[in-house]
């Protein structure tokens, strides 16, 4: 094999690219469960995402109208979920995994005409004189705009979060609803923004994945990345820019395999296919070691106000 | 003063409130009036409908029928919100604080408007030292002990300038000493012209500090007084309608040693627990000990031990003679040492499984419910029958839930479960809490038989009264410690605070 | 307004017919999707429900492929029920289902074409210690760490998909298939093949290992101490903990027994109806089979009707697409549907619907 086909400047531009499918998808899980709900759903958010965004996109020929169908429908997915495990009170665990399942069959039953299609293209944004920088301006500076929402994405949940009120009542509700309840804070309609908010995210990371990344669809095509994103949430003990770090380490080894593929690797193509989940189990074993601190105190109970 | 011109000069009133939850009225026609600056106690058993009231004055719970008026103004909080915008507020005695966030961060949640960060760091430090209460803003809310907890919570309502504040059972997690601080704030408050709604079933705690008491029983008004003028009996009476049973005890020489602890250390198992750190502790057949102690200072974690979901080094717990301390739970019951922890619900009983599952939980060693393998269905069946008629279970029958039982009846399950299986070390932890009065005096009684019959009992628990009235030794917890035990005849309640504030080592050594 | 009250006990009543009332609210509203597709709905659901079972052309056919369907999703769901009940949530059995039967065929095809009877007893060993193996890595990785077993044991499909896709195209390649990945076929190797056991019927050995876990299930969750352990471990940890089950035993049973079934059901498919290892022989039984372990409610009997019901939905939906055209994603999104109706309606068996005159306050 030949490793210098690896070219480093390329490879890690590229893994912005892989990561933020994964980064949009966590960031908006790490803001659900903060305010105290598990939705395993994820993958199936991201899938119908993947194919609502690639439809739209290319029916009107604008990846930035088919990106915000994604958004939409991911978040109308996520209020299925919302209203089974919060109106309904079922089992959060059960109701993802119903999710996903849903969202599978649902997609691909959507997709079959849009198959072998192509994506329209998304204008990459050269930012003018960063983009200039050697070195670091092709990796940071010349990217689609996606890649910079997802950043700003982050950034303004990290600030939501930790600096605004209503950060503190999302958070307070995750922590322990009960009190939050006797407080007077409307707990159900706090959970059900939060969800509608990780859904949209997980929507917009399929999107990603259908309309830049591949850029086409494919059944199934998310492949996971769904359940890499709740794996992150985990490994970042539910902080904004620990995702952000989390992400970018998966999609950094995604990219190398990838490479690594491509080059001709001695390596079977299968060995580095499974590689990425098999990373993702050390990383959660090693966190697990380090225990499960920042978990938010009411995460996955279900709330049922007493009167 | 006479009920008319209380009426006037109130800031409170309640009229007709009725509130009906589905086969229970909570409360019936509920009427009274709170007056400014004064300290009105709500006195009344578990479920006399104290909660229900003031949960509908704080605008959590929306009244059937009934009006109440603040300052002479019609008063009706759709929500906390309202209510504390009019100047009611209230410190809950569960469920209101959130551990992992920050004091300053717990504050800020229970205000309407509150300051930016730095300026609410610097109003709590102010406020929380001119009220004898100095808080840390900066603390993660879960590493406080239960008292600077409770400070969180008070301090939360002062800096909303209340005109009216509730507590509900305040004391419960409080050392003595802890309690006269807190009376000295809340005499400062009144003086200020803030009305103080306590609610309490302490009754010496409201005999010392209010001015004015109503009692319910049933939902109903049953009666009002000026607690100063009554004696703890009277006030007893009038809240159970009945006169007290009070347990009836032969005292007994206490035999061999059953049970002994020495040096036992763990590591709490939860995140916020108390870690327990070198126990010990004697406890003779036919004696009842008493280990008291402020909430969270090990209780959980001591029960833990003992029961055997926690393990302590090899050969510091002894089951007569016996090193048992790396054992698990049904070698530990095989061999006599029988326990009941302090949350029924997911605890001690599941609370979706039958009575008769739930007598299946801890007897299935000592009454043989198992044969290779395999459930005796109908021996465990007859058990649960027993205990329910031995101990007075007020159920159709062991098909019922545990979960449907009233938290009286489910404590008396619980502890006749037990019982019955004739332990010879039995520890129960906090064994009436939230009980009623009748259930509780059996409780008690039921104890103090067993260790008449020769086994020896550790009664864990935060009521000081409960203790001093069955225990022949006292101890208590502090931060994971035990200190020395002693007679419980003659003690004073000073010895008792500074056992609980972890002073007494100091003295006893 | 209508508010939700906790029931103080859970109704059995409801417990029991939420099921076939998801079922029919399934039907509605997967009606009204065939309707959308332009397909005619009634007519749809008549030849997913009816046409299978009793149509005098298709039945014959159709009938036995019930049993053979049903089997593997009762297999598995049997197993996760065990965790599900307990609080453990293995969502990974499509992995255990792909190892297992990369283990048993390969146990198999190491022996070609050995004629020992002891062949197929050594392949269903190997199945099922194969799927217990894979599904012991999450157990064992939960109970030493803490680590999150229902991502790890999803993780683990995926890294099984690709050593299924290496095996077919290597290790266990035919020797004399002429280049074409997949392996040999177990129906040319009478020893190793999973017969039918009454010919018409689609019975074989794994439709009556179906048969005996049920048994097996229903006997341990109603008269067996390690039964009452698993339920009191759901319904209350603690209390669990306190009544002497030891954790760690418990999930590693649970665990090891739903990835031995799933191997089980991986091996019997392999070497039976699917006849050979290849890249895509695994076909979502593993996902599926959650649905059918939450609409038998967690009930090996409810399992076993609801293994037979979801398997009526593929027989059926095969026959939709061949006779009306019906995409096959429509019926994989019947199925979610199923599972999310059967979910919302779980709340009657606990809570009680009350329409109350709230007086304003």
């Amino acid at each position: 094999m030949d490793l210098g086909q690896i070219n480093p400047l390329l490879l890690l531009a590229s893994l912005m690219v892989a990561a933020t499918p994964i980064l949009l998808a966590a960031i908006g899980e790490a803001v659900v469960e903060k305010s105290g709900v598990l939705n395993l759903g994820v993958e199936g958010m991201m899938i119908t995402g993947a194919v609502v965004g690639f439809a739209i996109g290319v029916n009107t020929g604008s990846p930035a109208v088919g990106f915000v169908a994604a958004a939409a429908a991911g978040a109308a997915l996520s209020m299925l979920f919302g209203v089974l495990v919060l109106y309904l009170m079922s089992n959060q665990v059960a109701t993802g995994l119903g999710l996903t399942l849903f969202g599978l069959g649902l997609s691909s039953l959507i997709g079959k005409p849009y198959e072998g299609m192509k994506a329209p293209s998304m204008a990459k944004w050269d930012i003018p004189v960063l983009s200039d920088i050697p070195v670091l301006g092709p990796i940071l500076f010349r990217h689609d705009p996606m890649v910079y929402v997802s950043l700003i994405i982050v950034a303004v949940t990290w600030y939501v979060l930790t600096r605004t009120r209503a950060g503190l009542i999302l958070r307070g509700v995750g922590e322990n609803h009960d009190a939050a309840h006797a407080l007077g804070y409307k707990v159900i309609r706090v959970r059900l923004l939060a969800i509608a908010f990780g859904g949209a995210c997980a929507g917009l990371g399929g999107a990603y994945v259908s309309l830049v990344r591949v850029p086409q669809w494919v059944e199934g095509m998310t492949a996971g990345a769904g359940w890499i994103a709740l794996a992150i949430v985990v490994f970042a003990s539910w902080r904004p820019w620990r995702v952000l770090l989390g992400a970018y380490l998966f999609g950094g080894i995604t990219v190398l395999q990838l490479n690594l593929q491509a080059a001709g690797a001695a390596i079977p193509v299968e060995i580095l296919a499974m590689s990425p989940y098999i990373v993702t189990i050390l990383v959660l074993v090693v966190i697990s070691l380090r225990g499960n601190h920042g978990a938010p105190g009411s995460l996955g109970r279900i709330f049922h106000a007493t009167h | 003063m006479t009920g008319d011109t209380r009426h006037q000069n109130a800031l409170l009133t309640l009229e007709g409130m009725t509130k009906a939850y589905p086969g229970v009225v909570a409360n019936d026609q509920v009427s009274f009036s709170i007056l400014p600056g004064e300290v009105h106690a709500l006195l009344g058993e578990n479920g006399a409908g104290k909660s229900t009231l003031v949960k509908m004055i704080y605008g959590l719970v929306k009244p059937d029928a009934g009006h109440m008026t603040l300052r002479g103004e019609s008063f009706a909080p759709v929500n906390p919100a309202a209510a504390r915008s009019s100047g009611v507020t209230m410190v809950f005695q569960h469920f209101s604080l959130f551990n992992a966030l920050s004091v300053a961060e717990n504050i800020s949640l229970g205000m309407d408007n509150p300051p930016d960060r730095r300026a609410l760091s610097a109003r709590i430090r102010e406020v929380s030292h001119a009220y004898g209460l100095p808080l840390d803003p900066g603390r993660i809310v879960g590493e406080l002990s239960a008292g600077e907890r409770q400070r969180v919570e008070i301090i939360r309502c002062l800096l909303q300038d209340p005109k009216l504040l509730i507590m509900d059972e305040p004391t419960s997690v409080l050392t003595p000493q802890e309690v006269d601080i807190l009376f000295e704030t809340l005499r400062k408050l009144t003086a200020e012209g803030t009305a103080i709604l306590y609610i309490s079933h302490k009754l010496e705690e409201i005999r010392s500090l209010c001015e004015h008491a109503t009692v319910l029983r049933l939902g109903k008004v049953v009666d009002t007084c000026d607690p100063r003028e009554k004696s703890a009996r009277q006030l007893a009476e009038m809240m159970v309608g009945d006169t007290l049973h009070v347990p009836f005890r032969e005292s007994a020489e206490p035999g061999a040693v059953a049970l002994a602890m020495s040096d036992v250390s763990m590591t709490s198992p939860t995140e916020f627990g108390t870690s327990l750190r070198n126990i010990s502790l004697e406890v003779r057949k036919g004696e009842v000990l008493g280990i008291g102690g402020v909430a969270g200072n090990g209780q959980d974690e001591l029960l833990a031990v003992l029961s055997g979901e926690g393990r302590a080094q090899s050969g510091t717990i002894k089951l007569a003679d016996e090193d048992i301390g790396m054992m698990h739970p049904n070698a530990r019951r095989a061999r006599g040492l029988l326990t009941a922890p302090e949350e029924r619900l997911g605890h001690s009983a599941a609370p979706d499984m039958s009575l008769t599952e739930n007598a299946l939980l801890t007897g299935s060693v000592r009454e043989k419910l198992v044969k290779r393998g395999f459930l005796r269905w109908g021996k465990t069946e007859q058990f649960a029958r027993k205990i329910i008629k031995d101990f007075d279970v007020r159920t159709p029958g062991p098909d019922n839930t545990a979960g449907s039982l009233s938290g009286g009846n489910l404590q008396k399950f619980v502890i006749g479960r037990e019982v019955l299986q004739r332990p010879d070390v039995l520890v129960v932890n906090q064994p009436t809490w939230g009980v009623d009065a009748s259930a509780a005096a059996a409780i008690r009684q039921s104890l103090l038989d067993l260790a008449h019959h020769g086994a020896a009992v550790i009664v864990i628990s935060q009521d000081l009264d409960e203790l001093m009235e069955i225990s022949d030794r006292f101890t208590a917890l502090n931060e994971g410690r035990l200190a020395d035990p002693v007679p419980t005849q003659g003690l004073d309640v000073e010895t008792i605070g500074l056992m609980m504030g972890g002073g007494e080592r100091e003295t006893a050594a | 307004m209508i508010h939700l009250e906790k029931r103080p006990q859970p109704s059995q009543f409801w417990a029991g017919f939420t099921p076939i009332l998801a079922v029919i609210a399934t039907m509605i509203a997967g009606g009204f999707m065939f309707w959308m597709l332009g397909k005619p709905p009634l007519e749809a659901i008549r030849t997913i429900f009816w046409d299978p079972l009793f149509h005098e052309t298709f039945g014959p056919y159709s009938r036995p492929q019930l049993l053979v369907k049903a089997a593997p999703l009762i297999l598995i769901a049997i197993g996760l029920s065990l965790g599900f009940r307990a609080g453990i949530w293995n969502i990974g059995a499509e992995g255990q289902y792909i190892i297992g039967a990369i283990c048993g065929a390969g146990v198999g095809l190491a022996f070609y074409p050995s004629e020992s009877v002891l062949i197929f007893p050594a392949m269903v060993l190997a199945g099922a210690l194969g799927g217990w193996i894979w599904a012991m890595i999450p157990g064992l990785l939960k109970v030493k760490f803490g680590t999150n077993e229902i991502l790890v044991s999803l993780m683990l499909v995926y890294v099984a998909e690709n050593l299924l896709a290496s095996v077919s195209q290597g290790l266990l390649k035919n020797p004399e298939g002429m280049g074409f990945p997949g392996s040999r076929n177990f129906r040319d190797f009478p020893a190793a093949y999973n017969a039918e056991l009454i010919s018409g019927t689609g019975m074989h050995w794994g439709v009556a290992a179906a048969f005996v876990a049920v048994i097996f299930a229903y006997v341990l969750l109603t008269r067996h101490m390690l039964g009452f352990q698993v339920r009191l471990t759901g319904e209350a940890p603690r209390a669990a903990r306190f009544a002497g089950v030891n954790p760690s035993r418990l999930i590693l049973f649970c665990l090891g027994t739903s990835g031995a079934l799933a191997g089980l059901a991986g091996l019997f498919e392999v070497s039976g109806p699917s006849g050979q290892v290849t890249i895509d022989f695994n076909s979502g039984y593993g996902f599926t089979a959650i649905i059918v372990a939450f609409l038998g409610r967690l009930h090996p009997i409810g399992i076993l009707l609801a293994g037979l019901l979801m398997a009526l939905t593929y027989i059926g939906g095969e026959l939709a697409q061949l006779m009306l055209g019906l995409p096959a994603a429509a019926i994989q999104m019947f199925q979610g549907m199923l599972m999310f109706f059967l979910l919302a309606m779980d709340v009657l068996s606990h809570y009680r619907i009350r329409f109350n005159k709230t007086v304003p306050a």
